[in-house]
């Protein structure tokens, strides 16, 4: 990050928001952050609150899980969503969510940590 | 020009005891000595790496271990496309004159050195750490996404996928090295426990223990030749909430940079090796290497196509979903069964004509790819 401009709080810091980045220069949106941005290099791309809303783009249902904190959570979705704001995030979600799904974000609490989790949007 | 003048290989499953430079110096004495060479004669190292003994420097702790000096050495890592990326750079070492004999080489007691849990735990960090790993993924998990999506756009179904664990457990029937030894139905493979859905027990290679190695030389040490006639890479992503679309995987596009360089076509193919970490593994490359049609392979598959007996043999070993998987050396049982193969050593596995072979490995999810093309001359 640019010592200039402080990251905004996401799930990732226990935040109940989804963020993401969007290149000033060339309009690019990602979501895993860097300081510049991955398709032109320009630097300080722009940190925006995502709305939360996309469409299923693949789903696995997880029933074996590697440790015992995920196994108390078993069986649980992970999700590939598409989200509005153009960028794909992985997430939790409803355990019937099928690809193509409109969904909504909310937050729960996974393994001791904040994590987003979509449901179909009504 | 370089060829693969040796291969070595250990049965994979429980090596109770041995440890990863165990099984690598094991594989690497019986490549070296398959090659009619001795240790003096070997002047270059590329090893693999082991997540149950990780190290820095593996290729030196490795070589002075083996008892050997080589002029360059070091390790290697593409996840499981990583034996094919070390044949890969063997070959242009060996071609620029930089070494003689390389000796390629990994082994890991990855069953018995840790616990299953820890073990999925390790590969599981291939994901990213701060939003994908929280969430909770496994490799399974990882490799179900990307299933239920190509399921979805092609049609493929959870029966089609079970096809290639039923033909790669039928394959390794065959071979006393290998990691299963029942026999399984399509029925076995729906029935079995889920894991990360699609994805079942079945669809799932194991965890193995192993080793396997082979050296790569300037020139021939025997009668018959097994030349790298050509490869390639592509490297598309790390992490699969970062991978392109299906159409544009990393498979497709190392496969074309490999046709051109060794100017070969698929149709002069006679016996091919690809990875098979998962069935939808195995079902997405055959596709995208152009071996079936979109959502076609599974049919193939049925009509005995990829079969010892077939058009295409495929992993007459049984691959890594019943050979077994010992990390870096899952996939280098591929090359060691396909140089098997061509000079014709098979035994009972002996297909009619390997004169051609197509090899191709994946690392990651689906984000690094090696393809190789191997020749047989006289």
């Amino acid at each position: 990050m640019s010592g200039s401009k402080p990251a905004l709080a996401d799930w990732i810091a226990g935040e109940e928001a989804i963020v993401y980045q969007c290149c000033a220069a060339c309009g690019s949106s990602q979501y895993f952050r860097r300081s510049f941005c991955r398709v032109c290099g320009a630097p300080d791309p722009v940190e925006k609150h995502a709305s939360g809303e996309g469409t299923v783009y693949a789903a696995s249902l997880v029933v074996r899980a590697a440790t015992p904190q995920a196994r108390a959570h078993v069986p649980y979705n992970i999700v590939l969503v598409d989200t509005v704001e153009g960028f794909r995030m992985m997430a939790h979600g409803d355990n019937d969510l099928a690809i193509g799904d409109k969904v909504t974000a909310r937050f729960v609490q996974f393994a001791g940590r904040l994590v987003p989790y979509f449901e179909k949007a009504k | 020009m370089s060829f693969i003048t040796g291969v070595g290989m250990t049965a994979y499953g429980r090596h109770e005891g041995s440890s990863s430079l165990d099984l690598m110096s094991k594989a690497a004495e019986l490549a070296i000595a398959d090659a009619g060479l001795t240790r003096a004669e070997i002047d270059g190292v590329l090893c693999g790496y082991s997540t149950v003994a990780p190290h820095i420097m593996l290729a030196t702790v490795f070589a002075e271990h083996f008892g050997v000096r080589p002029t360059y050495a070091h390790a290697v890592q593409v996840g499981g496309a990583t034996g094919l990326a070390m044949t890969m750079l063997a070959h242009h070492l060996v071609e620029a004159g930089i070494v003689r004999h390389v000796l390629v080489v990994s082994g890991e007691n990855r069953l018995t050195g840790q616990s299953r849990d820890a073990s999925i735990q390790a590969l599981a960090q291939v994901g990213h750490p701060d939003y994908e790993v929280p969430l909770g993924p496994t490799i399974p998990a990882y490799y179900g996404l990307v299933a239920s999506r190509y399921m979805h756009e092609y049609g493929v179904t959870e029966p089609d996928l079970a096809e290639f664990a039923v033909l790669m457990r039928k394959h390794a029937l065959s071979h006393p090295g290998a990691q299963f030894h029942d026999p399984i139905t399509v029925a076995d493979v729906m029935a079995s426990k889920p894991v990360a859905l699609p994805l079942k027990l079945l669809d799932c290679c194991p965890v193995s223990d192993g080793g396997a190695a082979f050296v790569v030389s300037r020139e021939p040490t025997s009668e018959i030749g097994v030349r790298v006639r050509g490869c390639a890479q592509a490297h598309t992503h790390q992490h699969v909430t970062a991978a392109p679309a299906l159409s544009e995987l990393g498979a497709e596009i190392a496969m074309a940079r490999a046709k051109q360089a060794a100017g070969v076509a698929i149709s002069d193919v006679r016996y091919a090796a690809v990875y098979d970490s998962f069935t939808i593994t195995l079902a997405m490359l055959l596709e995208d290497l152009g071996l079936a049609g979109r959502g076609e392979a599974a049919a193939r598959v049925r009509s005995g196509y990829f079969g010892r007996n077939g058009e295409m043999p495929l992993n007459t070993h049984g691959g890594l979903l019943s050979y077994g998987h010992c990390g870096v050396g899952g996939a280098m049982a591929h090359l060691v069964e396909t140089h098997l193969q061509m000079t014709g050593r098979a035994g009972n596995r002996q297909v009619r004509d390997a004169s051609i072979a197509l090899l191709h490995g994946d690392g990651g999810v689906l984000s690094s790819h090696v393809s190789m093309f191997l020749e047989r001359v006289r």
